[in-house]
């Protein structure tokens, strides 16, 4: 099973370097994104407060990445997906979506960061801490992410839908990885964050069996 | 007659809820006072839609193994009953909030989970509608609905938890935990969770009725030409 995960992954970013508009698309996202609220807040002014950098660092993100993973069940083609379905196991076509979509969140979350330290200062204190949460956001971003746009690849309206499907589902994961952020930028005392970091895993955990064991049924629709 | 004995016993608890919950004695408490009383008609409301929101969860499970439609009617027309328990359990804690915190909207963490809650299963209905195939939406639907309770449950019960929260009980305000839900309280509690929750399941039960009648209806004509 392993084997195929990789063979997997691997397809993936073949693919995904295939067509490097969708990436570089993506990545361009991110850094208009982070320009855009760079202007609006009036950073230059100072307006800018610690807790608003996080909010809107994580509002920026979970929007990318929204843009990012929709596209994980739409960009091939039905009969491709035949074939796979044919060929694969759909525990593995899951897991494997779900780690290579983890590796793009994690991609454009540390972009967004650079941009961000570049124009709006980077407040981080506890950079370490900053960076496990981030991979622990992400991991969690694309398990839930991954397995919606399953879900509303299978409707027309597929835009709104992830959007109004996921914002609901990935809130408990965006709050836990805000406030873990906070204390991380805050440089608190790495003890405070440990069980909010448990509990953000254990979102993540259940996120992740959830998608896992319901993916069969998606996929054979 | 037997087989309605249930419907019997809602009508008498509600009766009895309604009576007792306006009428008894009860316990004076700072901030509270007499609001007390929503304990009967606010707090009720989210056992009802807990325990039909996993009646749900356990139909829709049987659907996907069994792919009969009958299981998916349960699961949808109890969502649905638990959503309208929903709105009405925000809409009694926003008038109860209104006389105690003095907003209707205070942010408070159990408030804004479950709005979230909520959206959650809007969003469950019209993903249903969105999609045609009576079959796929019975399925998709049913995914979604294990999905959304699995994130349901760590934001309903320990993301509250995990900050003050100003409902009582909480953050050391008065309120009707461990310490001093006294028996009278219990008293009329117990038999409102089960009034309500007994109400909500014959409501559904109407639903998924009326459901199988317009199906087996729409079959006849099918069948016809």
């Amino acid at each position: 099973m392993w084997n195929e995960i990789i063979v997997l992954i691997k397809k993936e970013i073949t693919l995904e370097w295939r067509q490097k508009y969708a990436l570089n698309g993506i990545l361009l996202y991110v850094v208009s994104a982070v320009f855009i609220t760079y202007l609006s807040v009036g950073a230059k002014q100072g307006n800018l407060s610690i807790p608003t950098w996080n909010a809107l660092y994580w509002i920026i993100i979970l929007f990318s990445s929204v843009n990012a993973v929709a596209k994980s069940f739409v960009q091939e083609h039905q009969g491709r997906q035949l074939y796979y379905y044919m060929i694969a196991s759909p525990e593995s076509i899951i897991l494997s979506k779900i780690i290579y979509n983890t590796l793009l969140t994690l991609v454009l979350a540390l972009l967004g960061y650079t941009v961000f330290s570049i124009i709006l200062g980077n407040p981080v204190q506890d950079q370490p801490m900053f960076i496990l949460n981030l991979l622990l956001g992400a991991i969690g971003f694309s398990a839930c992410l991954t397995m919606v746009s399953g879900i509303a690849s299978k409707a027309s309206n597929n835009a709104t839908l992830m959007a109004i499907l996921s914002f609901p589902i990935i809130i408990p994961i965006l709050l836990m990885a805000i406030r873990i952020s906070k204390n991380a930028i805050d440089g608190l005392d790495r003890g405070i964050s440990l069980d909010k970091l448990f509990t953000l895993l254990a979102i993540n955990a259940i996120i992740g069996a959830t998608a896992y064991i319901l993916f069969p049924y998606l996929w054979r629709s | 007659m037997r087989a309605h004995w249930w419907k019997v016993l809602a009508i008498i608890l509600l009766a009895y809820t309604i009576v007792a919950g306006l009428l008894f004695e009860v316990p004076r408490l700072p901030i509270l006072n007499e609001t007390i009383r929503a304990l009967y008609f606010h707090v009720t409301m989210w056992f009802g839609m807990i325990l039909m929101l996993m009646v749900a969860v356990a139909y829709s499970v049987k659907y996907l193994r069994s792919g009969n439609l009958k299981d998916d009617d349960v699961a949808l027309e109890f969502t649905n009953a638990a959503i309208l328990f929903g709105v009405l359990g925000i809409v009694t804690g926003m008038l109860w909030a209104k006389f105690t915190w003095g907003d209707y909207w205070s942010g408070d963490p159990k408030q804004n989970a479950a709005a979230i809650g909520l959206l959650m299963y809007f969003a469950y209905l019209i993903l249903r509608n969105s999609l045609t195939d009576v079959h796929q939406r019975a399925r998709i639907g049913a995914v979604y609905n294990i999905f959304a309770f699995a994130a349901f449950i760590p934001l309903i019960f320990i993301l509250p938890r995990l900050t003050d929260s100003l409902h009582p009980g909480n953050g050391g305000n008065p309120g009707f935990n461990a310490y001093d839900m006294d028996s009278k309280l219990r008293m009329v509690f117990y038999p409102a969770v089960i009034a309500w929750t007994l109400l909500g399941v014959w409501l559904s039960n109407l639903r998924i009725r009326a459901k199988r009648l317009e199906r087996k209806l729409e079959d006849k004509i099918i069948n016809q030409q």
